[in-house]
């Protein structure tokens, strides 16, 4: 490792070397079980609970044409971005704070912001039934309060899911726009000011603007998060809250239709691995490895 | 100080008050000798703690997540550290390709993932158990490990090893004395992020999971199902300890071995 790098032109197996175990990984537990489960959607699931092996395009013309899939598809679509948009609003003004901070607390807020991360997020998403349940922290204080005589159900509808998706994917956000707020040249906003530009205005023309691929990366993570979840909706929210990773939940671990669940789950990567594709196609997919520095 | 910037900083106070406040009220009513678990706190009591140790079924699960998360962590922080050193130290063509490729595993929701690698593993009539949660685990945390390693060893200079060599070491010596202390804090770092990531998935798991076992996550998702306990509260709580103060400790720990070891030659 220590020897200098050849300097003719020679082929070097070293990294390819060092390489082969995890690409060995990714291929045969990703790759492969993808290109699989693309073929396995195109069997059939007979009345025994067997399968028929062959090309069958029922699983495919289901999804695609049954209005339920379509309903909970837009469903699974609008929580994904109303969290995501929350999260971007919520989001910035932590960022901003602590990218300009002069206090000695900056580095606690950044460490304090990595904490979620390590704190499973079916804790977090458990935690606000602790919160908002009948016997929760706020129908407690408002009973005691002598506001209300009976506990409120506060739980199990659709701003609860999207409640507990920003607290679980606020802090991925708040680091992307502080790392990109971070990397920008602090001359520039003073410039704008001696040109004259009122602080807001230099937010406005400078600082924002700069700042759009750290919102653009977090906001693509906390889609794809966000969109891909059962857990949330599982725990705080309803029957009628079931977003489209319940339905593969549902397809595969209860129903044991895997044919069908091939073929949700392919939609949902079809759909979500677009959004990803054209994101690094204009902003490059290095802006999300940024927060790792 | 302006307006504005009082605003702004009480947005972030009241921010980091709604991301951390829910987890603390875990940990609270954890404590609290209510019989029901709920609020108002009647007094501090470890009953709850107690019925952990006693729920035979809570210990397994422990134990479960804890070998778990010790081999995902050894096996891809290997794997994550051979790949992250390629990646840092060569030049090779197809690197942004290889770069990505790393980095799937992220960017697949890890429902797919999970869909994609239970069908073929039963494909190939390897059944649900614990091969295949520990196949799951080591590839959904392998990119997170290439990511967090790669950008601590960015920071180790060749320098550091040329020096090394031109004053006498050998190829051992130089590893021993120089690249293995510098590199020591991100394999560490690797270790404990894997680990942790390991230790409280919930997503993939549940796929993966043989029927009858659990891990501390499912585990609390099974006893949710019936309704909100103390004992969950307990249970949340030394997941919390496990998950936060052993990273906190680790990384001090690796920073002093660390300087131990260089500071030994």
């Amino acid at each position: 490792m220590a020897a200098s790098k050849p300097k003719d032109e020679r082929f070097d197996r070293r990294p390819w070397l060092l390489l082969s175990p995890a690409l060995a990984s990714v291929l045969l537990l990703l790759v492969i079980p993808t290109v699989f489960i693309v073929v396995y959607s195109f069997w059939l699931r007979t009345a025994v609970g067997s399968e028929q092996v062959g090309f069958y395009l029922d699983n495919w013309q289901e999804v695609l044409t049954d209005g339920f899939y379509h309903d909970i598809l837009f469903q699974t679509l609008r929580i994904a971005a109303l969290s995501t948009l929350v999260c971007a609003l919520v989001g910035y003004i932590p960022a901003y704070f602590i990218a300009y901070t002069s206090t000695r607390h900056k580095a606690l807020l950044l460490l304090l912001l990595m904490l979620p991360f390590w704190v499973s997020y079916i804790i977090r998403t458990m935690s606000w039934i602790n919160i908002l349940g009948v016997s929760g922290a706020v129908n407690s204080t408002l009973m005691a309060l002598g506001i209300i005589s009976e506990p409120i159900q506060m739980l199990y509808n659709e701003a609860t899911v999207i409640l507990g998706l920003v607290h679980f994917l606020l802090p991925f956000m708040i680091l992307n726009i502080y790392v990109s707020l971070d990397g920008i040249d602090r001359s520039l906003t003073d410039a704008a000011r001696s040109l004259g530009c009122t602080g807001w205005q230099a937010f406005r023309e400078v600082t924002l603007p700069l700042s759009v691929p750290g919102l653009a990366a977090g906001g693509l993570l906390c889609f794809v998060l966000g969109a891909g979840t059962y857990i949330t909706p599982m725990v705080l929210g309803g029957p009628r809250n079931a977003m489209f990773a319940n339905l593969v939940y549902e397809a595969i671990v209860t129903q044991l239709n895997w044919p069908l669940g091939s073929a949700l789950s392919l939609l949902l990567l079809a759909l979500l691995g677009t959004l990803v594709m054209v994101y690094s196609r204009f902003l490059g997919i290095d802006q999300i490895a940024k927060s790792f520095r | 100080m302006s307006l504005a910037w009082n605003a702004i900083r009480l947005g972030t106070i009241l921010v980091y008050i709604f991301m951390f406040a829910p987890v603390a009220v875990v940990m609270l009513l954890a404590f609290n000798a209510n019989q029901f678990g709920s609020f108002p706190l009647e007094g501090l009591s470890l009953r709850w703690f107690v019925a952990l140790i006693e729920n035979d079924a809570i210990v397994r699960a422990f134990q479960t997540s804890i070998v778990l998360g010790l081999l995902t962590s050894v096996i891809s922080t290997t794997m994550g550290v051979l790949a992250a050193l390629a990646m840092v130290r060569y030049d090779f063509p197809g690197k942004r390709l290889i770069s990505t490729a790393l980095i799937a595993p992220i960017l697949v929701p890890e429902v797919v993932l999970a869909v994609a690698l239970l069908l073929f593993l039963r494909a190939l009539d390897v059944p649900r158990s614990f091969f295949l949660l520990l196949m799951g685990h080591v590839i959904f945390t392998l990119p997170f490990v290439v990511l967090v390693v790669q950008a601590r060893l960015v920071g180790i200079r060749r320098e550091y090893e040329e020096a090394a060599m031109s004053l006498g070491a050998n190829a051992f010596e130089t590893f021993r004395h120089v690249t293995l202390p510098l590199m020591l804090p991100a394999v560490m770092a690797g270790m404990l992020f894997s680990f942790t990531m390991s230790f409280d998935d919930i997503t993939g798991t549940l796929f993966w999971k043989p029927g009858g076992v659990e891990t501390v996550p499912t585990q609390i998702f099974a006893m949710l199902r019936n309704s909100i306990s103390p004992e969950i509260n307990a249970l949340g709580t030394v997941m919390v300890v496990f998950t936060v103060a052993l990273p906190l400790l680790g990384a001090a720990l690796a920073r002093r071995v660390a300087a131990h070891l260089s500071g030994a030659r």
